[in-house]
């Protein structure tokens, strides 16, 4: 089968602080790939590139057969394809969760409002908020608003969808109805890049796990083999102090 | 029975209180009379002394009831507003003070000793105010020079311009959107043309002619109505990633808000028309108005620029993320939202336009408060000034007070947070 995501050899720096370095990775349609890593490591950034919300200054990105460019003339094509989740949540704070979620695929994917609604309120029936749909993102709870974000990428109808650090700014308490939500999408076979310090969730539905740290992916391995025998002195040293 | 004069206590409450409101009353009666009966009841101590009397009591009867928890509500109330601490309570006394020397004499003037009858300044007899100036006037006041027969192509316009606004807040939604584009694109050519005339047997009007608060009205609707839009897209284009557009953007932003307002207007009047070509013509209320309109539209891009980047960055990344372009970013997601935010800001900048308009009598164009400025030179009306400018401070701040109000309901209504 043929990667759904590559990036060959890339390259960012910020200023001349280099974030990311000589990354390569491939992911498979239908694959799930959780990153993790020590904070400053470059997880974020590395998927922030993938829907070129940060851009990258030398290698091949290509997402869906599209490379990812400066030229890259419809960048808004690909990131409808492409599906984000951030650790803010970042609902729109203005609009309800309903036109939160209706608002891309009528402005974007241009269908007719009615359709819009009726997918938004399927998608929110899916993270089991479909109650909560007429309120204003500050009524609702911090798990029930990442849900709702989570909602609003769907209704795009992805084919990849990025996590960032999903439950990072969650109660505890809130965490589980966020990542019980993000199990379900995986056993219904999304293309998922997930970059969580939850190593249960990881253990469950990752296919593969990525260790980053300094920019560099330190270690890739089948799930098993990562928790199991890690190679690198580092990922033990990391596993170690998260488990 | 001990009393400690510094530290009044809830024990002797009673005779604290008494105390209090002796000196509380010596200190009022002493004001009172020498405000209105002339009469100096302390007149025997030293002029400055005398000078401070009232104020020295006070501060002594409102310490003696500065009890705290005295467990009665009333004198815990005005303890608790007016005098919880001596400064507080000093400030209290000098506001309650020039509230009694100058509001009745001031009620006098502008009400009771006024002359609201008759036609001439010689029906003025009283020492009060002479309305009877702004009643004649009133005419000029409201049209400016626009001939009496053809005023109600004035009246028909604003009342039409009242009714759209009425019906926007009372028919539903759906009607709304069309109401707006009405108000925007069709009525504004509606009105100039109605007003204006030269079309369907209407007489030709010279902007000459009009003046008054119709006037006040024209300039600052024209003015409004655009200054918002192109304050908008001065603001994206100050933070737009292409320099052409941003520097030419930071460019007009601060060349007009570098120069005042009254030099813009002359310019637009008496140096404008030699850049135009041979044989073409714009109309000076034109000239006016856009003048006007370009400066404003300056300090409403810094404005709108402000709440721009009050907005956090997620906001731009979850816009991008579900695949939405620049425009379709900035006019679903950020301009609502930068925009409900400095809905303080931007009507600052609307009252600051409306009050700005009078500045136009530099080039000869009379609006409210410049055929007030007329009317006070004519030779039957002279010394009539105060009356004039009274009323037209009267009339801005009714507008000026209206505007805010809308603008604090709006703030309200918009509010999506908790």
């Amino acid at each position: 089968m043929s990667n759904i995501i590559e990036l060959k050899n890339v390259n960012k720096w910020f200023d001349k602080f280099q974030v990311l370095k000589e990354i390569n990775l491939e992911v498979k349609p239908k694959e799930k790939i959780v990153v993790c890593g020590p904070s400053g490591s470059g997880k974020s950034t590395l998927i922030r590139c993938i829907n070129r919300l940060e851009e990258h200054q030398e290698g091949l990105i290509v997402v869906d057969g599209k490379e990812i460019s400066e030229n890259t003339k419809n960048i808004e094509n690909i990131r409808a394809e492409v599906g984000m989740v951030f650790q803010q949540f970042n609902l729109f704070p203005h609009l309800s969760i309903l036109d939160n979620c209706s608002l891309a695929p009528i402005w974007v994917k241009k269908l007719p409002k009615k359709q819009a609604e009726e997918l938004a309120m399927d998608n929110l029936k899916r993270v089991q908020i479909e109650d909560q749909a007429a309120k204003f993102p500050g009524q609702l709870s911090g798990g029930q608003q990442q849900r709702a974000a989570i909602a609003r990428a769907l209704c795009m109808e992805p084919k990849i969808m990025l996590f960032d650090e999903p439950t990072s700014a969650l109660d505890p308490e809130m965490i589980k109805e966020v990542l019980d939500v993000m199990v379900d999408l995986a056993k219904g076979g999304m293309t998922m890049i997930v970059v969580t310090h939850e190593m249960g969730f990881a253990k469950e539905v990752a296919d593969n796990m990525i260790f980053m740290d300094e920019g560099r992916i330190v270690e890739r391995a089948k799930t098993n083999d990562f928790f199991e025998n890690p190679k690198s002195d580092r990922t033990k040293l990391f596993l170690s102090q998260i488990l | 029975m001990n009393l400690i004069i510094l530290k009044p206590n809830k024990e002797n409450l009673q005779t604290y209180l008494v105390l209090g409101i002796v000196f509380l009353s010596i200190g009022f009666i002493d004001i009172i009379s020498n405000s209105f009966l002339n009469f100096n009841i302390t007149g025997f101590l030293p002029s400055i002394i005398s000078y401070l009397s009232p104020l020295i009591l006070g501060i002594l009867g409102l310490h003696f009831i500065r009890i705290e928890y005295s467990g009665n509500k009333t004198l815990d109330q005005i303890n608790k507003n007016l005098n919880s601490s001596n400064i507080n309570a000093i400030l209290s006394l000098i506001v309650i003070f020039i509230l009694i020397k100058y509001v009745p004499s001031l009620l006098n003037w502008a009400f009771f000793d006024a002359n609201f009858l008759g036609n001439t300044k010689e029906d003025c007899t009283g020492n009060g105010a002479c309305w009877v100036f702004v009643k004649v006037w009133f005419n000029r006041f409201m049209y400016g020079m626009y001939p009496d027969a053809e005023q109600w192509r004035i009246n028909t316009s604003f009342l039409v311009l009242f009714g759209s606004i009425v019906s926007i807040f009372v028919l539903p939604n759906k009607f709304k959107k069309y109401i707006i584009l009405f108000l925007l694109f069709i009525f504004p050519i509606i009105a100039l043309n109605l007003i204006s005339g030269g079309i369907f047997g209407l007489k030709w009007i010279e902007t000459g002619a009009w003046g008054g608060l119709s006037l006040t009205f024209i300039v600052s609707a024209f003015a409004l109505i655009f200054c918002f839009p192109i304050g908008v897209f001065l603001a994206l284009g100050r933070r737009s990633d292409l320099p052409a557009i941003k520097y030419s953007s930071i460019g007009f932003i601060e060349l007009w808000r570098g120069v005042p307002l009254i030099t813009v207007l002359f310019m637009s009047a008496v140096m404008f028309p030699m850049f135009l070509p041979d044989g073409t013509y714009m109309d000076k209320l034109m000239r006016v108005i856009i003048a006007i309109t370009l400066f404003e539209a300056a300090y409403m891009a810094e404005v709108v620029r402000g709440g721009l980047q009050a907005l956090p960055r997620g906001q731009y990344d979850a816009a991008k993320s579900l695949g939405m372009g620049y425009w379709r970013m900035h006019f679903l997601i950020i301009m609502p939202q930068a925009l409900k935010l400095v809905i303080p800001g931007i009507a600052n900048t609307f009252l600051a336009l409306v009050k700005d308009t009078p500045l136009i009598f530099v080039v000869g164009l009379l609006e409210l408060a410049g055929m007030i400025g007329l009317a006070k030179t004519n030779p039957e009306w002279l010394g009539m000034a105060t009356e004039g400018y009274v009323f037209a401070a009267f009339v801005f701040w009714i507008i000026c007070f209206s505007m805010s109000r809308y603008s604090q309901n709006l703030e309200k209504k918009l509010s999506t947070e908790r």
